[in-house]
């Protein structure tokens, strides 16, 4: 498993709300989204999605409707709300500003202190 | 996320929780299938395979489920109804083990709700009065008592400057005539400001004020209490303004108080409240002007912003003036503030002592209940270890396991809480309804409030997750893997588990219940046969007061000895008696004495005080006194006879050193009086069982007339034949003469009653120690019995003795029950000292209350374990290995 990373706390939340961004998306195709576009590099509990995924909903980030899937089966659809769209941007910026921090902190060598 | 959001969400989870059911299973059924299609078309597996696998990569799927509702919100309360219901069919299924739980739980809970209903209305809740807490007794003298002087009373009023003002109560009875039958009846006499002092309205009509007061006699005004009105006059609006006969002198009913104010003394609530400038026509005497007199109590509101001990030193320069000013009474006096409501500390001491002590015992007996019960979870959730293993190894979560179990524990509790509170509420109300001393208004308004409801609740609510909390350890390190390998959930190796120390303290409690109540119990025993100076079996006694009859003056001594001579008459009367007040009975009168040679008869130079009685010849006899020395007083000493006395033992060491020559000697009053003392009788208990020897000298009635007295008919006969003839000879005596016949054994019942309640209260708790103790040795035996079935089986098969057997499978419960009983019995023996405060000779260090306790303990422990001993004794290696 060299090259996957588990997911810092509270990361799952945004990684949805980035999937979703991209279009509408069921639950399984989700975590398909995710793993594409982090390169497979992230682990995530295929179950662990749907607690996560009913909480957005709760807070009015995504809604949810019932369609068919690329496989012709019954799935439920998920959709960025204004307020989710507002929240993603916010978030991917705190995401932003903290990762470049640590990669500065993390980057720093004897010398220059 | 507003809270009304939430709270719509919450609704309509709660209400569609089946079709959100639906909707989330479809979901993640819908997830699988993607999963397969994906695992079928990349890895070429079939169908069935593919499934499968997608299920595993998928996880917990209850958890997730469970996650899933708890994210949607409105999850606690259907999550919670889930519980309840599970709990609900769990404890059906066991229900020994509920009944036992519910039922140690009731008592518990039950217990303390009385205790603290009883704490509640004697000491935490003050007077039923507006502004309470500024309200305080004033109290007189080093050893407080809370009597005072009416002439000290107009001086303390006058010259403080703390108090919004005072006034002044006593309680007396008296006979009233509305129209019939004269009813004897119990009053407050009080100062004309006292509704006003203590801002309480009336009900009807209008209270007395000081404005009222025309000196003596001249306010003669009734106020009536709200439980008299109703049962004496039916509840009728008319009674105000009418003419009543009080003691055959005319009194106007002004109005009634509010119900729920029944005076400034909560054991004694009167019926009805009257001037106590009109105490002559109440009482027969006036002591208004008197400072030496001391009957009447004290209550006053500070003033705002004035603090006790600001109004302690006020009160100290008003008695400095005291002393200065009369010397003779009041020298060296000083004044102090108590809580009103129980006598002063007088009651209010040894009451709040007990009950607070109560209190300690019966919070012990719940929390003994509580590790009782947690040790009966804790192997209850060892028993269940295939079930919770199954759920944990089913993908639920462990606090979900814990939530269910605490689940049950609290509901246990609750339902034990509701069952004690029920029971208790019972007890409370007969409580509250009972009256101890007979033809007196004396009770103990002990019904409970929202406070008690809330208390116990809270109690069964804390007791619940108290116990609940014990197998969460052994929930949180289960290994599912192993348990169901195994089958056991229990801790292997530790040698003294959380279980032991629960079953320590339980022990420990319940020893220190069977302790005290052995104490008190054996305490009662004594007082019981102690030497009282009197014998109050085979004695009747006629209480009367001529005054309410309408006599006066001579008529009153002449009418007395008519009353005895005619008594004598009554067949199988061997000896009658007068007396005014009765050893043992409520309230005395004392008097200073002096020595012969004294000049200066001030209080400070008195050489003792002494309780008075004042007798009639024959006295001793019929109430069965042995007469030392000397004579006893005879109809010659009258007020033209030189003044003598009768004087107990302690009397005479007190005021002449020895007993020896007593008789023939002379003592004087504080109003230079000489009194040559005529005879010597034996000591005995006048005010209360508990107290040291007392002073007490006996007057010839005719030399200290009094009207209220009490007849004393020595007889074998049967009381109430007796009874019924002195009845009859007196109603052909006069017809309107108000009296009542008892035994004096009834009457004494006044005197031991508080510590009949101390021994009973005792008793149940001890009982109720006792109980939780076998429940929770036998628990605990029969347990670690059954955990060692097999091994005990094959002890016996390799040639084990009967002694070895037991003391593999009993010897740590044995162990425990002699160190938790050693423990008790100390914590016991000093936890009794509170109790000599109200039970007679109460002490621990009394062999047989020591060899008691030991005794109770070893049985307790030899019933709780004899079943579990027979089951190991029995242990059959065959059938256990065959079993396996």
């Amino acid at each position: 498993m060299t090259g996957q990373a588990q997911l810092l706390p509270g990361t799952l939340d945004l990684l949805i709300l980035k999937a979703v961004s991209l279009g509408p998306l069921h639950g399984y195709g989700v975590l398909l989204r995710i793993g594409q576009i982090s390169d497979q590099a992230l682990l995530i509990e295929q179950g662990a999605l749907y607690p996560a995924l009913f909480r957005l909903v709760r807070q009015g980030l995504l809604t949810a409707s019932w369609g068919t899937s690329e496989n012709n089966r019954r799935a439920k659809f998920y959709e960025l709300t204004t307020a989710g769209r507002k929240r993603f941007r916010e978030e991917t910026q705190g995401w932003n500003r903290l990762a470049a921090a640590m990669t500065c902190a993390l980057a720093a060598q004897p010398e220059e202190i | 996320m507003s809270p009304f959001t939430s709270l719509r969400s919450l609704v309509s989870t709660l209400f569609r929780r089946s079709q959100v059911d639906a909707e989330m299973e479809e979901e993640l059924r819908s997830h699988i299938q993607h999963r397969a299609d994906d695992l079928e078309r990349s890895a070429g597996m079939d169908r069935a395979e593919a499934e499968r696998r997608a299920r595993i990569e998928f996880g917990g799927y209850e958890r997730y489920k469970q996650e899933g509702h708890e994210a949607l919100g409105g999850q606690f309360f259907e999550t919670l109804w889930q519980d309840v219901r599970f709990a609900l069919r769990m404890l059906r299924k066991n229900s020994g083990f509920t009944a036992v739980a519910v039922l140690t739980l009731a008592f518990g809970i039950g217990a303390n709700a009385v205790v603290f209903s009883v704490l509640n209305a004697l000491i935490l809740r003050p007077l039923n009065v507006p502004q309470s807490q500024t309200l305080f007794m004033i109290e007189r003298g080093q050893n407080s008592s809370p009597m005072q002087s009416y002439p000290d009373y107009v001086d303390l009023s006058d010259r403080n400057r703390s108090f919004d003002g005072m006034a002044a109560y006593d309680m007396a009875p008296a006979g009233l005539d509305a129209g019939g039958k004269p009813s004897p009846v119990w009053l407050y006499e009080t100062s004309g400001n006292y509704f006003d002092i203590l801002n309480i309205q009336p009900y009807l009509g209008r209270f007395f004020h000081r404005s009222d007061e025309h000196g003596p006699n001249g306010s003669p005004y009734i106020v009536l209490s709200y439980g008299y009105w109703q049962s004496r006059f039916q509840g009728d609006h008319g009674v105000v303004g009418r003419m009543v006969q009080l003691n055959q002198h005319p009194f106007t009913i002004l109005g009634v108080a509010p119900p729920e104010f029944r005076g400034t003394e909560l054991f004694f609530a009167p019926d009805f409240w009257v001037p106590i400038m009109n105490t002559e026509q109440v009482q027969g005497w006036n002591s208004l002007n008197a400072r030496y007199s001391t009957g009447i109590s004290l209550v006053g509101h500070l003033k705002p912003g004035v603090t006790p001990a600001q109004a302690t030193g006020d009160l100290a320069s008003v008695a400095a003036y005291l002393d200065k000013s009369y010397p003779k009474e009041d020298g060296k006096i000083s004044f102090s503030l108590s809580r009103p409501g129980l006598v002063g500390n007088m009651l209010g001491q040894p009451v709040r002592a007990f009950v607070s002590v109560l209190m300690l015992l019966t919070g012990l007996i719940l929390l003994a209940a509580c590790a009782n019960l947690g040790s009966l979870f804790a192997a209850r959730a060892a028993d269940r270890a295939r079930e919770i293993a199954l759920r944990l190894a089913l993908g639920s979560s462990r606090k979900r396991i814990l939530r269910q179990l605490l689940t049950e524990a609290v509901l246990v509790s609750l339902i034990g809480g509701v069952a004690g509170l029920l029971g208790g509420i019972g007890l409370l109300h007969w409580l509250s309804a009972w009256q101890p001393v007979p033809n007196m208004p004396v009770n103990v308004p002990v019904n409970p409030d929202a406070s008690v409801y809330a208390v116990a609740l809270l109690l069964a609510l804390a007791s619940g997750l108290l116990f609940g909390i014990v197998p969460v350890r052994q929930v949180f390190r289960a290994d599912p893997w192993q348990v169901v390998k195994s089958g056991s959930l229990s801790a292997i190796g530790r040698r003294y588990t959380a279980r032991d120390l629960l079953l320590v303290i339980q022990i420990v409690v319940c020893a220190v219940l069977v302790t005290s109540s052995l104490v008190a119990v054996r305490g009662l025993v004594r007082s019981l046969h102690s030497n009282f100076g009197f014998l109050p079996q085979s004695a009747m006694l006629v209480e009367t007061d001529l005054d309410m009859g309408g006599y006066s003056g001579d008529r009153v001594a002449t009418m007395q000895r008519r009353m005895l001579d005619t008594v004598e008459t009554v067949p199988g009367a061997t000896a009658v008696g007068l007396t005014d007040r009765l050893p043992l009975g409520l309230g005395w009168n004392s008097t200073s004495i002096f020595a012969d040679n004294t000049t200066d008869l001030s209080m400070p130079n008195a050489v003792t005080q002494a309780i008075v009685y004042n007798i009639s010849p024959g006295y001793f006899n019929a109430a069965g006194t042995a007469m030392l020395a000397g004579r006893s007083s005879t109809w010659h000493d009258d007020d033209h006879s030189p003044r003598v006395a009768v004087v107990n033992r302690e009397f005479a060491r007190k005021a002449f050193g020895s007993e020896k020559d007593a008789v023939g000697r002379y003592y004087k009053k504080m109003d230079g009086t000489r009194i040559q003392v005529v005879g010597l009788v034996e000591d005995g208990k006048y005010k209360t069982l508990t107290e040291d020897p007392q002073p007490a000298v006996f007057l010839p009635i005719l030399q200290s007339p009094t009207s209220a007295t009490f007849l004393v008919i020595r007889s074998n006969r049967d009381p109430h034949e007796l009874a019924v003839d002195i009845d009859g000879k007196l109603r052909a005596l006069d017809a309107g003469l108000p009296f009542t016949i008892k035994t004096w054994d009834t009457e004494l019942n006044s005197a031991l009653f508080a510590s009949r309640v101390a021994t009973i209260s005792l008793g149940v708790l001890g009982g109720l120690g006792a109980m939780l103790a076998i429940t929770g040795i036998f628990g605990m035996a029969s347990y670690s019995v059954s955990k060692r079935l097999r091994e005990l089986g094959i002890r016996i098969a390799l040639g084990a003795q009967r002694r070895e057997v037991l003391g593999a499978a009993l010897g740590r419960a044995w162990r425990l029950l002699a160190f938790g009983s050693a423990m008790g019995l100390l914590l016991g023996v000093a936890a009794s000292r509170v109790l000599s405060f109200i039970v007679y000779q109460a002490t621990p260090r009394d062999p047989l209350v020591l060899g008691g306790v030991v005794l109770a303990m070893l049985l307790l422990g030899l019933l709780a374990s004899w079943i579990p001993a027979q089951r190991a004794l029995a242990a059959d290696p065959l059938m256990l290995l065959r079993e396996e």
